[in-house]
């Protein structure tokens, strides 16, 4: 058995851990959210030179073709790292989008575009603050015209196009829509994490193109979606390391009662526990990154159980971060709040909890025994 | 990132699985435990059949596996050992018995016993002829072990010990049995400890089951009036008696296995036949919310231990595993239990098997769970090691330090 990351993809993993640490320390995210840019272009280009954009695409579509395990590397290292950029959108979403359902003369156009960087995806579902589903969407495609609002849409302000799920005559379907065309009204909006830009953003009958079968778009992104779990959970795993760091490393240097507050059992204990439910996250990511990589019959699952023990251990380490500070975890100044912001955007941007749990059991009682 | 075992492991597994099969009775479910199939539940038949299997495993080559051969095991290698213990675990196979013996005396003799004493004493362990035991804690000393008070006088060419040892598996069928005693108590805790084998038929000793919470009686107290052991089976320096306990402590980590349901698996199905409101529990949205996070933590558990397989596998030390897996475990058993209790609604009170579901399997996990966040280290205890050990921070200073053992406090709990 060989349960891990195999040489090759743990040097990958070293190689982006080293590089984002240069290129993206905290200050960068920092940039994004004190002003006006919506990502850094310079790490963004930086990215894109390093080949990462092009990760799983097809070398005859200009990618490299390389695995969803050295995908989930990378994914963990800009989570570790907070870089802002549109990575996740275009290439965890709008990428696999279209190499889960693209035409072949959709793929010649797009793929090559995003495995260079020169377009950026991203893909659009929400309707405000409400559950989506496949019965209450209120964006609609006739006649390759698309009228509605998303909101929010990740990346959505500077994306050049979307993957939009609306409603079209056989039911919920996916449109490919140029975001620069006309019939197209969008806006940055504040959110709880500015250092990855979310957008409202209007159709007015802009034209709107059929990607996959007509009425699949439902299917199609329970699907997109199972794959994305895990690569943000990985994403997550790394912020909820980051965060775990920086709790010890303040723990240990902050002296209270004449000693370090790293020696008190009740901070102690606290850290253990974060650390605990990092390492259950991180198990669970391993074999979510096994089913993803082989397309196997327990990918529902197991990215279910990644996403929602990565949900929970990002909260426990983003929260109790902040709380090892006291009130210095509080203050503008230090990181804790980055964490604590992109913990709530990712535990919420594939729908929430109460969602993935009904997937899970769902799933679990469909197929009528357990493997754990 | 794969699942398959090499060409010699496969092959490993393939041997194992050919003599379980040849010699023992397959589980006809995933749960089936070896007590449930026994219609003689008395600790002499547990004893009798475990004695028969261990002889058959021995004869076969199958005992002890990571001992060397000289001594009666395999040789195996760490990973052989993990592919051993899936292997079994698909059989109804007698456990416990030999566990505490082989997993931590025999390491400790092979480290510390004369030439003489290995000879005599391990090939019997390892054929399963005698059993043993072992006696470290105290009523005053538990996760501080180091504070024991049984005294070690040294009488000539014996020592004399008194005192209690609690919490002892076994003790009144046991043969022999591994001690730590207090030879010094002007110097400081750690160093004034002695560490022997003895045997549990010496004159002095008095054996008392201890009747726990749940009603039943796995384990004793043991009190030693001027038990005399000679000098030749002190293990280790006089003195030096903590660091030859943590040796075998370092094993009992190893040794110690899964904490015993009920399980996700059993939620699941109690949650599927029980009713809720007029459907059956599963539907109800907390019930499946509490569902899920226990699969995630029991997939959780699986694949940390997968982990630390391969980490194995590639001739690694297992890290902390051990502590994360135990500590979620046992705390998850305990509220798993509770569920099972409050999903019965008011039936949840009856504690009869004749009466309520699943053989009132969590009526009787919600009296033993407490024992599980406490045996084989406390949750804070692992919480500590986790702290120190693998998120490098610094430890809590200790009252003790640079006391005399003599000197240290202590309160009325600690008689």
């Amino acid at each position: 058995m060989n349960f891990d990351f195999s040489d090759e993809q743990k040097m990958l993993r070293e190689q982006a851990h080293n590089f984002l640490r240069d290129k993206s320390p905290t200050t960068v995210a920092r940039n994004i959210l004190e002003g006006n840019e919506s990502y850094d272009q310079q790490v963004w280009k930086a990215i894109v030179d390093m080949g990462w954009t092009a990760t799983r695409i097809p070398e005859e579509y200009g990618g490299l073709g390389l695995g969803s395990l050295e995908l989930c590397v990378i994914a963990e290292e800009l989570g570790r790292s907070l870089a802002p950029t549109p990575f996740s959108s275009s290439v965890y979403l709008a990428t696999e989008a279209l190499m889960m359902a693209g035409s072949e003369a959709q793929k010649q156009h797009w793929l090559p575009l995003l495995a260079g960087g020169e377009k950026v995806g991203t893909f659009a579902l929400s309707e405000g603050p409400k559950a989506a589903s496949a019965g209450n969407l209120g964006t609609a495609v006739e006649d390759g015209f698309i009228n509605g609002l998303k909101l929010p849409v990740a990346d959505g302000d500077v994306a050049n196009f979307a993957v939009v799920v609306a409603t079209g005559n056989s039911g919920p379907g996916w449109y490919l829509v140029d975001l620069c065309a006309e019939g197209v009204e969008r806006r940055p909006v504040k959110s709880l994490d500015p250092t990855r830009s979310q957008a409202l953003i209007r159709f007015s009958n802009a034209p709107a193109e059929l990607l996959g079968g007509a009425g699949q778009g439902w299917s199609l992104t329970e699907k997109l979606y199972d794959r994305a779990a895990v690569l943000f959970a990985f994403e997550q795993v790394g912020g909820a390391l980051a965060a775990l760091d920086e709790a010890c490393e303040y723990a240990k240097n902050r002296y209270a009662f004449g000693r370090s507050i790293a020696t008190f059992q009740a901070v102690k204990h606290k850290l253990a526990d974060m650390y605990v439910a990092v390492t259950l996250a991180r198990s669970n990511c391993y074999y979510g990154a096994w089913a993803l990589s082989t397309d196997a019959d327990e990918l529902a699952v197991a990215a279910a159980a990644a996403r929602l023990s990565a949900i929970d251990a990002y909260h426990q380490c983003a929260k109790e971060n902040i709380q090892t500070h006291g009130g210095m975890g509080f203050t503008w100044e230090f990181d804790c709040h980055l964490y604590y912001r992109r913990a709530r955007a990712l535990a919420v941007n594939l729908g929430n909890k109460w969602q993935w749990e009904d997937k899970l059991i769902s799933a679990l009682e469909n197929r009528g025994e357990v493997l754990a | 990132m794969d699942f398959n075992d090499t060409p010699e492991e496969a092959k490993f597994r393939q041997e194992a699985a050919a003599w379980l099969d040849a010699n023992a009775r397959k589980k006809e479910y995933a749960n089936q435990t070896w007590a449930s199939i026994l219609e003689d539940k008395s600790s002499a038949n547990i004893v009798r059949l475990s004695r028969q299997y261990q002889l058959q495993k021995y004869e076969g080559g199958w005992a002890c596996l990571h001992w060397p051969k000289e001594f009666g095991g395999r040789g195996t290698t760490p990973m052989e050992r993990v592919i051993w213990g899936q292997e079994e675990s698909k059989y109804i196979v007698p456990r416990g018995v030999y566990e505490i013996g082989q997993g931590m005396a025999g390491p400790v003799l092979m480290k510390y016993a004369t030439e003489g004493q290995k000879q005599r004493y391990l090939p019997p362990m390892a054929k399963g002829e005698e059993i043993w035991c072992q006696l470290f804690s105290e009523n005053s000393a538990g996760s501080d072990l180091a504070g024991l008070r049984m005294k070690a006088v040294r009488n000539g060419d014996d020592w004399l010990l008194n005192g209690e040892k609690i919490w002892t598996s076994g003790a009144h069928y046991c043969d022999f049995g591994i001690i730590v005693a207090r030879s010094n108590p002007e110097v400081a805790k750690h160093k004034g400890l002695t560490f022997f084998f003895i045997d549990m038929k010496s004159p002095g000793i008095e054996i008392k089951p201890i009747k726990q919470i749940s009603g039943g009686s796995h384990f004793n107290t043991v009190i030693f009036d001027d038990v005399r052991v000679p000098d030749a089976q002190r293990l280790g320096e006089e003195g030096d008696g903590w660091k030859v306990a943590l040796t075998t402590l370092m094993n009992e980590r190893v040794s110690v296995g899964d904490a015993p349901g009920p399980n996700f698996e059993q939620a699941f199905s109690l949650a599927q036949t029980v009713e809720l409101d007029g459907e059956p529990a599963v539907k109800n949205k907390a019930v499946r919310s509490q569902l899920a996070k226990w699969y995630y933590q029991t997939s959780g558990i699986t694949y940390t231990k997968y982990r630390s397989t391969s980490a194995l596998s590639r001739g690694e030390t297992p890290g902390p595993e051990n502590s994360i897996t135990k500590l979620v475990g046992a705390n998850k058993a305990q509220e798993i239990a509770t569920f099972g209790v409050d999903l019965m609604d008011a039936g949840g009170v009856v504690w009869d098997e004749e009466l309520v579901e699943a053989d009132a399997r969590f009526q009787n996990a919600y009296m033993q769970s407490p024992s599980m966040r406490i045996a084989g280290g406390t949750d804070e205890i692992l919480r500590n090691i986790i702290a120190d050990r693998v998120l490098g921070l610094p430890q809590e200073p200790r009252a003790d330090k640079g006391l005399n053992f003599s000197e240290i406090p202590t309160g009325s709990a600690n008689k």
